[in-house]
């Protein structure tokens, strides 16, 4: 990768197109399973669409990498909690993988109140042979059953079936943002803006609470839990951010209620930039621990920053996003632009970081290089095998060519989810409804 | 289906045509119910058709619901004789191996249970032919759930195989005590005991320990804290003189683990430890451990030893006991008393009484007493209430006198709780504190309490009131009755709330039994049937159910002569209820 993110991504396919999007097809949620083998999307109305990678074949190799729908599946559907006169929107907050654990895939997938674990399986036999009537269906004469006859499987064509199979309900009160599954295998975390929860994969009816910052009274609410992950391999570890802008780590191992953290990251505010919207923007929207387990990354409105588990008192490095929108905080506050939750992702080794802007842009930045590229996710460039070019977003005053100035940004065009394939160069992007899948050049 | 008797001469094989057909239904009630009567389809079978046919298609469905497949996961668990004895047993494998692979836990447990069981019916020589492949399979399988199965059925074959296929299962074990997912290696480290009791000592010491230890320091602690249920087996195998190299340095470190799982683990098996350890490790090393469990910083591991802090004391070496308890235990118990956790102090609550035995009379009163009243005001509810349904124990040792001049005040406290689960708790010790306490002292001070809890606004309490009336009564007896409950319960008959009304009949209900003929015909009768000109239909047919049920207590001359026309007269109710209530009376009570 390296050099290379700059020019090498070729958009491989285009999915879920839609010229007329409604609403419930917006792609809320994007994650690659731990092999990248499958790729799996939630949107606003309730359902997660699995695609699975072709397998390699001797005569279309190119076609290699290239992901079809595999399984569709209703996750959620809308409710309405008839106690608190609330609505309940199916919409697919988070999707999250489990380790494989047999022929079988698992999922959860969690809107703002309840987490569901799904089974995706195939099945390629069926039974065949009734005593009681023919192959047709017609009922047999009682009277003519002389002999019994077991069913015999035999084969089919292929079925791929999504089962629920645990539904964690009645866990939150307020809106869950995140789960995430420990690296124990058997337990997982549900995070709301107050509380985060610990559950286990079996058992729905009891859940632990390990982190409530719920004030006694709630005027004094001060702060919120904006994401959280547990850490990749230790088990006792995992983080949640503040839309204060910080960090805690948590040990479960010191207590069962982690309200105090053992670690607490922040960069001390810069006086200079101080203005009306700093806390705004300082509010972490996501936060992924990297492959390794030693960095953070986290995602506020203008940056995204990586941190050293070593280091609590600044993060290591900060990337720009768009830092040309500051200078338009105002208007981004008024159409509430500045509230979007971008999130943002590694790739397998570490060493790239991507998040999403405005414009259908998304952006790379290469930790090593300290290159950085901005790239276009749009359906002109939407060609299969076709190649992505760098975008320019143009700052100061003259406009070069090939340059788009601020002004004409398109901010209902966002990418808010990505993923990133855990041992290849392979992403995929979500914007609005459209999701895309962009890889090395093959080549 | 009358066409059906005609083909009985064939032993009808209609019925079971349905079971196999159902098998396969879309309804998961009658696939269940036709798994469940698989050893009726097998048998209309035969051996030989179930071995071929049936077999084969249950391997192969292993799609179903849970409940479906843990079903058939047991019921292969018994089907030896079905397919032909002992001999054919080994071509039950290959379905509960595919079912000992599902993602469902409970599946794949009870495959792995049946697996088991029909090991033992495996001849040694199949054993080694197909059972043995078989667990070889599991453990090196692709996915975890299959390696996690493999982990409980070593233990079964190791005595039974030959010396090579020995070594083979001990490598196997061994290489699943380090594989790569937690899931197996908790599947591994909560086998490991079991593994360790079928081995030769010598290997326990050589393959057994190493494996323990590094169980015991994996980086998971949900491994680790498995380590410590191993650790209560393996140290009853080894003698005494190498618990201290091969075992201790490992428990020391459990017990001061990082992670508060795994000493609540410690805590929580401490007992069983200090029986596996013996007592000149307990004096040593345990009892420092037990303290510092008692003053653990998280409230979960404190709870966890407080639990234990009775049996911990009463399994001391008996020349040492009292010192240790005395100088050791009771200064940390004296803390826990007032710990900021209300699970600490109820969990202490629950077993600190049964100290007083092990300390005896002096002590108690000495030191345990003012434990005890402590607790007793305490303000959490559940504490005081531990106290008070242990305090039997004490009684034995320094007698209730002593105790009920503080402990009154307290269940007062508690029969007037606001909380009704509360108040009920207590309503349920009331007979033993009687019997405790004796009439004299439960006329003068607990009797008003319970005609109190009569008229309680909730009904689960008036109802626990009124079991509570009949379990005194069997106590001091039916004089007693009728001298100090009975006209209360009487009186309650005029009573303007209805409700109370028809607790009077629930009263009555209850009290005719142990109150006897006497009482019952002379008192409780005429009140009862003077209610059923009641103007609330709720209490006349209460009226009719109250008869039934005293009916046989009252001599039959007053049934016949006064119980029959009311009851008949009830039966032409307006109500339909009443009429409904009433005639089952008639009928019940043969009075048609």
């Amino acid at each position: 990768m390296e050099e290379e993110i700059d020019n090498r991504k070729i958009n491989n396919s285009f999915l879920r197109d839609h010229n007329y999007a409604t609403e419930a097809d917006i792609i809320s949620t994007v994650e690659f399973n731990s092999t990248g083998e499958l790729l799996a999307t939630g949107d606003k109305g309730g359902r997660v669409v699995v695609f699975q990678r072709e397998q390699e074949s001797k005569n279309q190799p190119h076609r290699r990498g290239e992901y079809n729908v595999y399984s569709t599946f209703q996750s959620h559907e809308p409710e309405f909690d008839y106690l608190k006169s609330l609505e309940i929107e199916e919409k697919i907050n988070k999707i999250r993988w489990l380790p494989q654990q047999n022929a079988a895939y698992f999922l959860l997938s969690t809107n703002d109140k309840t987490v569901k674990l799904w089974k995706i399986s195939e099945r390629d036999k069926r039974p065949e042979g009734y005593n009681l009537k023919d192959e047709d269906g017609r009922i047999r004469d009682p009277s003519t059953i002389t002999s019994l006859r077991v069913p015999v499987l035999r084969p089919m064509d292929l079925m791929v079936e999504a089962t629920p199979r645990r539904v964690f309900s009645n866990g939150h009160t307020y809106h869950i943002n995140s789960i995430s599954v420990n690296s124990d295998y058997e337990t997982y975390m549900s995070t709301d803006d107050l509380r985060i929860n610990l559950w286990h994969l079996e058992i729905t009816n009891r859940s632990f609470n390990i982190v409530d910052i719920k004030p006694a009274n709630m005027e004094e609410l001060t702060e919120v839990i904006t994401a959280a992950e547990f850490h990749p391999h230790q088990c006792n570890t995992f983080v949640y951010s503040s839309s204060k802008g910080s960090i805690r780590l948590c040990d479960m191992r010191a207590a069962a209620l982690c309200d105090n953290h053992s670690k607490f990251f922040e960069e001390p505010e810069d006086p200079s930039n101080r203005s009306f919207f700093s806390e705004i923007i300082s509010s972490i929207s996501d936060v992924k621990f990297s492959h390794s387990g030693r960095y953070l990354m986290t995602r506020d409105y203008l940056t995204v920053k990586v941190w050293d588990l070593n280091m609590e008192s600044k993060p290591l490095e900060t990337y720009q996003v768009h830092d040309y929108l500051r200078s338009k905080l105002c208007s981004l506050y008024e159409n509430d632009c500045i509230f979007d939750k971008f999130e943002c992702v590694w790739n397998g080794s570490d060493s790239v970081i991507m998040t999403g802007s405005y414009n259908n842009f998304f952006r790379m930045f290469d930790r090593n290089t300290k290159r950085d590229v901005t790239l276009e996710a749009s359906r002109e460039n939407s060609k299969p095998r076709a190649i992505l070019k760098p975008r320019k977003v143009c700052v100061g005053g003259k406009r070069r060519k090939d340059e788009i100035s601020v002004d004409s940004l398109d901010f209902s065009k966002k990418i808010l989810h990505t993923t990133w394939h855990p041992s290849e160069n392979i992403i995929a992007v979500a914007a609005t409804n459209n999701l895309y899948i962009f890889q090395d050049k093959v080549n | 289906f009358p066409e059906m008797a005609g083909a009985e001469g064939e032993d009808s094989l209609y019925p079971i045509a349905v079971l196999i057909d159902e098998l396969r239904n879309e309804d998961v009630q009658l696939r269940l119910n036709s798994i469940k009567k698989l050893s009726t389809i097998a048998l209309a079978l035969g051996v030989e058709r179930t071995r071929t046919e049936l077999i084969p298609f249950l391997t192969d469905t292993i799609y179903d619901e849970d409940e479906v497949l843990l079903a058939l996961a047991e019921q292969l668990g018994n089907f030896t004789m079905l397919v032909g004895g002992p001999e054919y047993v080994h071509c039950l494998l290959p379905p509960l191996e595919s079912l000992a692979t599902v993602e469902e836990t409970v599946v794949r447990d009870k495959a792995v249970e049946s697996l088991r069981k029909i090991s033992q019916e495996h001849s040694p020589v199949d054993l080694e032919v197909h059972f043995e492949p078989l667990v070889k399979r599991l453990a090196s399988g692709d996915w975890f759930t299959s390696r996690t199965s493999a982990c409980g059925l070593f233990s079964v074959c190791y005595p039974r195989v030959s010396n090579t296929v020995k070594a083979e299962i001990r490598q196997h074990f061994r290489t699943l005590c380090s594989d790569e997912t937690p899931m197996v290696r908790r599947a591994a480290a909560s086998k490991l005991g079991e593994f360790a009791k079928v081995l030769e000592l010598d290997y326990v010491k050589s393959d057994i320990i190493p494996l323990f230890t590094a169980l015991a320091s994996d980086e998971q602690d949900s491994v680790r804290l498995l380590a410590v249920e191993a650790c209560v087996s393996i140290a009853t195998l080894l003698p005494q003189e190498d618990l201290e190299t091969l075992v201790m340095s490992t428990l020391r470190q459990a017990a001061e683990d990082k992670s508060w799982r795994v000493r609540y683990m410690v805590a929580d098996k401490f007992s069983e430890l200090q029986k596996a350890v013996g007592p000149e490790i307990t004096k040593n090393d345990l009892v420092p451990a037990f303290q510092n469990l008692l003053k653990d910083c998280e409230a979960e591991v404190r709870a966890a030893a407080a639990n234990k802090v009775k049996e911990f004391c009463e399994n001391l070496p008996e020349d040492s006991r009292e010192t240790l308890i005395m100088s050791h235990v009771l200064p940390c118990v004296k803390e826990l008393v007032s710990d900021t956790n209300q699970h600490v102090k109820s969990a202490l609550a629950s077993v600190i009484m049964g100290l007083s035995t092990i300390l005896g009379k002096d002590n108690t009163v000495e030191h345990l007493l003012p434990l005890f009243l402590v607790q007793l005001k305490d303000e959490c509810p559940e504490v005081r209430l531990n106290i008070i349904s242990n305090l039997d124990c004490v009684n034995e040792v320094i007698g209730i006198r002593q105790l009920s001049q503080s402990l009154l005040p307290a269940i007062v406290e508690l029969a007037e709780d606001a909380k009704w689960r509360v108040r009920l708790a207590i309503i349920e010790y009331m007979p033993l504190l009687a019997g405790q306490l004796g009439v004299e002292f439960f006329d003068e001070k607990l009797n008003s309490l319970c005609m109190a809890w009569l008229v309680d606004h909730v009904y689960a309490i008036r109802e626990a009131a009124t079991c509570n009336l009949m379990k005194l009564v069997e106590k001091f007896g039916a004089e007693w009755a009728q001298n100090t409950i009975v006209p209360k319960v009487l009186g309650m008959s005029n009573d303007p709330n209805y409700l109370h009304r028809m607790t009077t009949l629930f009263c009555i209900k209850a009290l005719s039994e142990a109150c006897g003929q006497e009482i019952t015909t002379k008192h409780m009768l005429p009140v009862v049937l003077k209610m059923s000109n009641d103007q609330v239909a709720n209490v006349r047919f209460n009226v009719a159910k109250c008869l039934q049920k005293i009916g046989p207590v009252i001599d039959s001359n007053a049934l016949q002569a006064e119980v029959k026309p009311v009851l008949e007269k009830l039966a032409t109710d307006q109500d339909m209820d009443v009429k409904y209530f009433a005639q089952e009376a008639i009928s019940v009570l043969a009075l048609a």
